[in-house]
């Protein structure tokens, strides 16, 4: 019994067989990445000897964050409520300023290019600039405190929300705006029976998620003075006190842990 | 003719409730905020930092001898380049530890996706200020930072990825014999890499952002001369470094989402 699948003769099948793809491209990418390896350890001055010579320095570190002392707990509680605080009222005040900027963005609704250009470039502009950045800024201005801390929250937040919402109302169904101008609705009606029904879920869920970003940069917000939980990381790595730094992220972590949670959950409900 | 009309909506019964709660939350977050000891002079240095902004100290673009505007950027880029490597090397085991049909028992993955979440939730800047206490200040505490505090949510993605594949190559690799890391090299990487890239060149965007102000507590960066500046109220010179941050942003985002455009 002779099982003969190949019919072809074999100089055929040879010249049938498909050349494999270039690896031209694989190899530029691999050169690149190397070269950017290359210049990017040497602009560093990037070593691994200091990093091994390090190690032990880091494992002493970590064994003084061992066992943390809890009796400091006490001592940061109010920190960790001002750092929510912040984070609640920035999120807030930039949720209800990032309606009229997300309108004023949305190409269907701002018919006049002129107009919904610059807001997204502008918009864009205060997106690129790091909310801790922000933060030193407002410092600087108002001096410590939490109230840098909310603006700085308060104007990353208006940057998140507007963009996620304007990119929303595009996609939104208009027939319903199309039965309100044809009923003779004025453009604060259509907003409210036409746009908010249909993004008002999403909507909640985009100021949920902001929330959380902005728990967690308001953990560290205290690092440049702006309130918060961060105030208490330079005042105990200062004085060399590690077991209470460890406290310090042990809490912070388990808070933020916490309202990702709940926050996850909520916004599952809502969708 | 019959009307058919339409009933509305039933409400929910306990969203008073729901709203009373918010209420009082929001009653105690204002409370607890002193909306004093602002600053008189905040008036007088808001204007000065804007008339920074529009007349920049464009000197401090680039000085022959050391720390100048150019060099702290090259500085920012450098480290965020080098973190996102480290970071995706170190994310690829990490990532196969935590995909789901990548290991036989589910505690397996799980422990590796409670494990990523611990590292998501570590903020980078108190990483950066350990490592400080491990290398010394500088640039390559910074880079540390970065390369592991990355590894949470590059992971993540990645192990997402992983876990979305087609079965179909790897199990015909698994038929012919191949052993696991054949069947990893074969079948999963070619299938993976071209969002792996994409998802790192967007961490690399994040990075570079974060890389900006970890220079703020002393790792490296254009963060440090900035805060230089803003303490010794030199406008001018805070002008032309958010300039120059907010250019570089641009740009970097401009290029990587081209590039993360033609690979997804």
């Amino acid at each position: 019994m002779s099982l003969h699948v190949n019919t072809k003769p074999a100089a055929a099948q040879k010249t049938a067989r498909p050349k494999p793809p270039s690896r031209i491209k694989h190899y530029l990418t691999i050169a690149l990445i190397l070269v950017l390896l290359w210049a990017s350890s040497k602009q560093t001055e990037a070593s691994l000897p200091e990093l091994i010579t390090g190690m032990p320095n880091m494992w002493d570190l970590l064994k003084e964050m061992f066992p943390p002392r809890w009796s400091y707990f006490d001592n940061i509680v109010h920190g960790m409520l001002e750092t929510i605080r912040m984070a609640l009222i920035g999120t807030t005040i930039g949720a209800i300023l990032a309606i009229p900027v997300s309108l004023l963005c949305a190409a269907n609704l701002t018919r006049y290019r002129w107009l919904y250009y610059p807001s997204r470039f502008l918009l864009n502009l205060v997106r690129t600039v790091p909310d801790l950045l922000l933060a030193a800024i407002f410092v600087s201005v108002f001096g410590l405190g939490p109230i840098p801390g909310i603006l700085a929250l308060t104007v990353f937040s208006v940057g998140l929300i507007s963009k996620l919402t304007y990119e929303l109302i595009e996609t939104i169904d208009h027939g319903p705006l199309e039965a309100l101008t044809a009923a003779g609705g004025n453009y604060t009606q259509k907003i409210i029976y036409g746009v908010v029904p249909q993004i008002q879920a999403n909507f909640m869920s985009f100021v949920l998620y902001t929330f959380e970003i902005n728990v967690r940069a308001a953990a560290v917000l205290g690092l440049v003075g702006a309130g918060g939980i961060g105030l208490y990381y330079e005042a105990t790595l200062g004085f060399l006190e590690y077991d209470k730094t460890s406290v310090i992220i042990l809490f912070t972590l388990a808070v933020v842990l916490v309202i990702d949670y709940a926050s996850t959950k909520l916004r599952e409900r809502l969708l | 003719m019959n009307n058919i009309i339409i009933q509305k909506p039933k409400k929910n019964p306990y969203r008073w409730l729901v709203y009373a709660a918010l209420l009082a939350v929001y009653i105690w977050a204002f409370s607890g905020v002193p909306f004093t000891g602002i600053k008189e002079t905040a008036g007088t240095i808001m204007k000065s930092i804007l008339t920074g902004l529009f007349e920049p100290d464009w000197d401090y673009v680039y000085l022959p001898d050391g720390e100048d505007l150019l060099r702290g950027l090259l500085d920012t880029l450098a480290i965020s380049v080098l973190g996102t490597i480290i970071s995706a090397v170190v994310s690829f085991p990490f990532a196969i530890w935590a995909a789901r049909n990548r290991s036989r028992f589910r505690t397996v993955s799980g422990s590796g996706k409670i494990v990523l979440s611990f590292v998501r939730t570590f903020p980078e800047l108190v990483m950066a200020l350990l490592f400080i206490k491990a290398v010394g200040p500088g640039s390559f505490a910074g880079v540390l930072a970065l390369g592991i505090h990355s590894v949470g949510m590059l992971s993540k993605l990645y192990a997402e990825e992983i876990e979305s594949i087609d079965r179909g190559p790897s199990e015909a690799l698994l038929a012919s014999g191949a052993n696991r890391f054949q069947q990893l090299w074969f079948a999963v990487l070619p299938q993976v890499l071209p969002s792996f890239l994409s998802y790192t060149l967007y961490r690399f965007e994040i990075n570079v952002r974060s890389a900006t102000i970890l220079g703020f507590i002393g790792a490296g960066g254009i963060g440090t001369p900035l805060i230089f500046a803003l303490s010794t109220r030199h406008w001018d010179r805070v002008g032309i470094i958010l300039l120059g941050i907010i250019v570089m942003i641009t740009v970097i985002d401009l290029i990587s989402g081209a590039i993360r455009r033609k690979l997804v």
